[in-house]
């Protein structure tokens, strides 16, 4: 199954995607990690400039990556019940 | 209202000048994130879901309009214009910038506010009853005990690192709204035999994961002892508190676990000790406190009788305000809870308009409650229909205090790294659903919380309903028959739990069933969940 490679900004806890050269707002320029996943991860955590750095399980969809869990949805698209502060990347229906 | 003095106010201005060294160490990379996040956290400051998110605290509720001000300018200065007021009658704001965090707490102390002691095992903010000093049925004021446990706990080095959060609730009525017996430690104020104020104590309530109703371990405490015995009592729970095991550290285990009269017995010795070391401040301390806690000056003879000809307006007067303890007068709950919006958010624009109305109508002093509404608590009954004009143009008159779509909702799974599911959209379907007929539905309170902890107070609820997670899916269990006021007690599960469209079905099937088994429409839901047990609500509900 497809991994992402997830986590949040320090300066501003934005949620962030790793994009396979660097981080992105948003889902749809994440990468699937695979098995370079763990590698990644350290390498980045003792830089400490990303908090709560995760590998997540992602599935492939017509409409790009879908996140397993409800968690990382509402993560990814921000608080279901705030469409107006939605990141534009993801409608929130995909929640 | 209390009136930093130059001690508080160094005390604040210090801490926010440490935490502006701390940030802008993290920033540079010269600490670690673990070193840093319990700094970041005794400030207020959490990482959630999407952004850092600030607590900030509103000490026993009770704010003037000067800070309300302050509050709506940090919600457009450094959030996204909105805060969301909680169940421990704190603020949240959900998008700050760690980067900007101290400018913000800066700017919050310029009005004697801060953040600390809104996160972490110390002593947390000490809530109260929100109609303080104003209801009709109260023995004393609340709060100047409540203040005076605000400067004892504040920063107290005994009691930073406790086994777990610790939570006092402080009450001057018989009608519990401070819901005493679900705290760590609840006070109230009670006359002794002699016609004196005392408190009596409760210790050991909570809810979360091991929900229990607080016992009381001593009928009643002089007043001028209470700070020593408040010691003694945390002296106790700092030794013997379960700090092997996180779900068992809370204070509550600890009564439960030895009965509460060898509890008490352990905190009398502990006090015998205690006392003698002159921990109590003098008289003339507390009374200096009182002092800034005068009752407004209002007319005893302001006109009773308004024009209520006006049937939105009469509703609004009939649901939403209480009797005052000066004729004329009245208590006015603002509910944030109009059907289909989120339990508990203001935005900007509603907080500066009711500053200004506070200030207008009501001897500028608004509180925030528990049940994640604010309070105007001495308005005259004369400005009650302006007053009311005025609100209902900001989306802020719904008539709807206890009643079925006043619901708490914690921030759940939209907002909260911890959740396991979203509280606020359910929240939301079911005021939609229900607010049709809540009138007469009666007094029904119903309590959503997104996870275990409780901060929607499930356990509290006539109805109540907590988040679960069924192998990454959002699942709901649907409780009964809770209550957090004088009648207190915890709801119990119902059974299996539903999806996000079954738990709606289930409470509309629930409600349906009270209704036809209530003995008349002045039986409240929970009164007929009392008489006949869970079996019929069960039986309409499972089949
Ligand atoms: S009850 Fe759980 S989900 Fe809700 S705010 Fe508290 S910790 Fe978060």
């Amino acid at each position: 199954m497809p991994r992402l490679l997830t986590g949040n900004r320090l300066e501003t806890g934005d949620v962030l995607w790793w994009s396979g050269s660097g981080w992105s707002l948003h889902l749809k320029d994440a990468v699937d990690v695979d098995a370079d996943g763990e590698a990644l991860l350290a390498q980045l955590v003792p830089q400490e400039r990303i908090s709560d750095l995760a590998l997540i399980d992602a599935d492939v969809t017509p409409s790009g990556w879908r996140p397993r869990s409800t968690r990382e949805r509402v993560r990814a698209v921000g608080p279901s019940v705030r469409p107006d502060l939605a990141l534009p990347s993801l409608p929130v229906e995909a929640i | 209202m209390y009136r930093y003095d130059e001690y508080d106010q160094a005390i604040v201005d210090a801490r926010v000048a440490e935490f502006r060294d701390q940030v802008a160490r993290r920033l540079n990379n010269e600490i670690s994130e673990d070193a840093f996040k319990p700094l970041r956290l005794m400030n207020g400051l959490y990482l959630q879901l999407h952004a850092y998110m600030l607590r900030v605290a509103i000490p026993y509720g009770t704010l003037d309009s000067r800070q309300m001000r302050m509050l709506a300018y940090i919600a457009r200065r450094y959030d996204r214009g909105y805060g969301h007021f909680t169940t421990r009658q704190n603020i949240q704001y959900n998008w700050i910038k760690l980067a900007e965090a101290p400018d913000l707490l800066a700017e919050l102390a310029t009005v004697e506010m801060h953040a600390f002691q809104t996160s972490g095992n110390c002593i947390r903010n000490i809530s109260s009853d929100q109609f303080a000093a104003a209801a009709a049925d109260e023995i004393a004021d609340p709060r100047p005990y409540a203040e005076l446990l605000r400067q004892w706990s504040t920063l107290h080095p005994e009691f930073s690192f406790l086994p777990r959060k610790f939570k006092i609730a402080v009450t001057g009525s018989n009608i519990d709204r401070a819901a005493i017996q679900l705290h760590d430690i609840g006070l109230q104020l009670v006359r002794g035999e002699t016609g004196e104020i005392g408190l009596k104590v409760l210790v050991g309530g909570g809810m979360g994961r091991t929900p229990m109703l607080a016992p009381v371990i001593r009928e009643y405490l002089p007043v001028a002892d209470f700070l020593s015995y408040m010691q003694a009592v945390l002296r106790v729970y700092n030794r013997h508190g379960r700090r092997d095991n996180i779900y068992k550290a809370r204070i509550k285990i600890l009564v439960n676990d030895l009965g509460a009269e060898e509890f008490a017995r352990q905190v009398e010795e502990e006090w015998a000790l205690v006392k003698p070391l002159g921990l109590d401040p003098p008289a003339s301390e507390l009374a200096r406190i009182a002092a800034h806690f005068q009752p407004p000056a209002l007319a005893a003879d302001a006109p009773v009788d308004i024009d209520l000809s006006d049937p939105a307006f009469a509703k609004w007067v009939a649901v939403n305000t209480h009797p005052h303890k000066v004729p004329g007068h009245a208590i006015v709950t603002i509910s944030l809870k109009a059907p289909g919006e989120i339990p508990g958010d203001a935005s900007a624009a509603q907080m500066d308009l009711i500053a200004d109305l506070a200030e207008r109508y009501a001897q500028d002093e608004i509180r925030v409650t528990h049940a994640q509404n604010l309070v105007l608590p001495h308005v005259r009954r004369a400005d009650l229909f302006a007053l009311w004009q005025a609100l209902a143009g900001a989306g802020l008159a719904t008539a709807n205090l206890d009643h079925a779509s006043d619901i708490i909702a914690c921030p759940g799974l939209d907002y909260c790294t911890l959740a396991n599911a979203r509280s606020i959209p359910i929240a939301q379907k079911l005021a939609v659903m229900l607010a049709p007929q809540e009138s007469d539905l009666g007094e029904l309170k119903i309590k959503v919380s997104g996870c275990i902890n409780g901060c929607g107070h499930h356990h509290a609820g006539h109805i109540g309903i907590l988040g679960v997670d069924r192998r990454g899916d959002e699942n709901y269990q649907l409780l009964l028959g809770g209550s957090g006021a004088e009648d207190a007690s915890l709801a119990k599960i119902l059974g299996a739990g539903f999806d996000e469209n079954g738990i709606v079905a289930a409470v509309a099937t629930v409600v349906d069933v009270y209704k036809t088994l209530r003995t008349g429409p002045e039986e409240r839901f929970l009164d007929t969940y009392r008489r006949v047990g869970p079996a019929p609500f069960k039986e309409a509900v499972y089949g």
